[in-house]
């Protein structure tokens, strides 16, 4: 006789909103204007680490319209342009959906590669659109400064994707 | 006929499929967003923003407390590591400044002779309130700060802000309790300034890095390496004289500034509650004579010669 297979349900809860609230409470301690040894925080853009993960785990919904509400809220907190940062993580996530299937059980190195080229293009697009509403390009050092930090915090968007990858056996 | 019994009932969308149709419309929703808007404009969706500043200030405030709690103690520490060269650097900046402090008094005495001499109206003091930082975004797209007054403490869109070193930028949107601070690096910012040894006048743009830009400099050879930059009050958003920074040149050869308020942390600014000059006079005082001593002077007594072109007896 066959044993019961346990099917662990993993919700929208687990790895949509929890993520989506500690992106928002870390980029708020980001902001803090605090120098620690004489150098000001870092200011990574953490929620394209969900833009980047979220397609890769699997599609949904709720995910695009989570990227958007963060990308507001960047948008709000940073006095960037209001949908700036909503049109940039939904393109890198339209990017990945579209890859999703090239990508997913791919090893690590090769999703930073991918990570490294959706966040240069995200980068790029974002540059443009400030270098049109403003009628100024940005200073490309201040934009490597911003461009390193976030290709740094890369292993989130790993851990987030070992994490739930497969987590729904319903979607194997 | 139920819904399920209908041709339907077998129907169905893959999941990527409605996905990509959910990103399709949010992005169209960012797109509509990003057109309907001009950055700067104090008028252009100032609500959404205000309560956005509303409630970031407030959760950036409770946040900022543990974290300004590490940031004091790395400053104690580094405080007791570099006491030693710390205070010589001080007593050689206080030799200095002594005796630039001597040449001031002597210069303020000979000023305030001059202006009883000439009658000059000085602008008058501009009020000021003190403000805590919040937060900050010090990115290439944004350079701004939240600061803990707002229009209950009578600050409003333009006001400048300063620090105990120089210019930091301008209030660009406000509510009761937290304004917005569109610092001068920013890439949207411009402020016209004039080059103290010249009185050269120039455009200060910032363009995302730490130093701005100098542009539209009028003249030749007007600027200089090291020549102090202040505000030129031109346009009347900003006080004339307020210190801004030296002139530096960039790696890419462009005229930039090192802004003095970068000299110390802008923990704590002062926003000058300065909106235009037309505040700061009555018409009374206004239309007063330009000359104080036009008022006392006698009256021109009446030509007695014949006048120059005049008919004559």
């Amino acid at each position: 006789m066959r044993r019961p297979v346990a099917v662990r349900v993993v919700g929208p809860l687990q790895w949509i909103i929890y993520p989506a609230l500690l992106a928002v409470l870390a980029t708020l301690i980001l902001a803090t204007p605090v120098t620690l040894f004489g150098l000001s925080l870092p200011e990574p853009v953490i929620p394209l680490v969900l833009a980047f993960a979220w397609p890769l785990i699997r599609p949904s919904i709720s995910a695009p319209l989570m990227l958007f509400v963060l990308g507001l809220f960047l948008d709000l907190l940073w006095y960037a342009p209001l949908g700036l940062w909503g049109l940039v993580l939904l393109c890198v996530y339209a990017a990945i959906l579209v890859s999703r299937n090239f990508l997913m059980g791919q090893e690590t190195r090769v999703l930073f590669v991918w990570y490294t080229v959706a966040a240069l293009g995200a980068f790029f697009l974002a540059y443009v659109i400030v270098t049109i509403v403003a009628g100024r390009a940005p200073s490309l050092l201040a934009l490597l400064g911003q461009i390193v930090p976030t290709l740094l915090i890369f292993p989130l968007a790993d851990r987030l994707i070992q994490r739930f990858d497969d987590g729904d056996v319903r979607f194997r | 006929m139920a819904f399920r019994d209908g041709p339907f009932e077998n129907l169905k969308v893959p999941l990527i499929w409605t996905a990509g149709l959910t990103v399709l419309a949010v992005l169209a929703v960012s797109v509509f967003l990003l057109l309907s808007q001009r950055r700067g404009d104090p008028d252009s969706q100032n609500a959404i923003r205000g309560a956005g500043d509303q409630v970031s200030g407030g959760v950036g405030g409770v946040l900022a407390a543990p974290v300004r709690w590490v940031g004091a103690a790395s400053d104690y520490v580094g405080d007791y590591f570099f006491a030693v060269s710390e205070n010589r650097r001080l007593k050689e900046q206080v030799a200095e400044l002594q005796a630039v402090a001597d040449a001031n008094i002597a210069l303020q005495n000979i000023n305030t002779r001059y202006e009883a001499m000439l009658g000059i109206r000085v602008e008058p003091d501009v009020e000021m309130a003190t403000a805590r930082s919040i937060s900050e975004s010090r990115g290439p797209f944004a350079r701004s700060r939240l600061i803990d007054v707002g229009t209950g403490q009578g600050v409003r869109i333009g006001n400048p802000v300063i620090n105990e070193h120089g210019l930091v930028g301008r209030v660009v949107g406000t509510s009761s309790r937290v304004s917005r601070v569109l610092l001068v690096t920013d890439v949207s910012s411009r402020i016209p300034v004039l080059i103290d040894r010249t009185d050269a006048r120039a455009m200060l743009t910032g363009d995302g890095s730490g130093n701005p830009r100098l542009e539209y400099v009028r003249g030749t050879d007007s600027v200089e390496v090291g020549d102090r930059v202040l505000t030129s009050g031109d346009g009347g958003g900003i006080p004339r004289g307020v210190p801004i920074g030296v002139v530096a040149r960039g790696i890419d050869g462009s005229w930039r500034v090192k802004l003095f308020s970068d000299r110390g942390a802008i923990d704590f600014v002062k926003v000058l509650k300065f909106e235009d000059f037309g505040q700061l006079v009555d018409p009374e005082t206004l239309n007063a004579p330009p000359l104080a001593a036009l008022g006392t002077a006698a009256a021109p007594a009446p030509a007695t010669g014949p006048q120059p072109g005049g008919a004559g007896e």
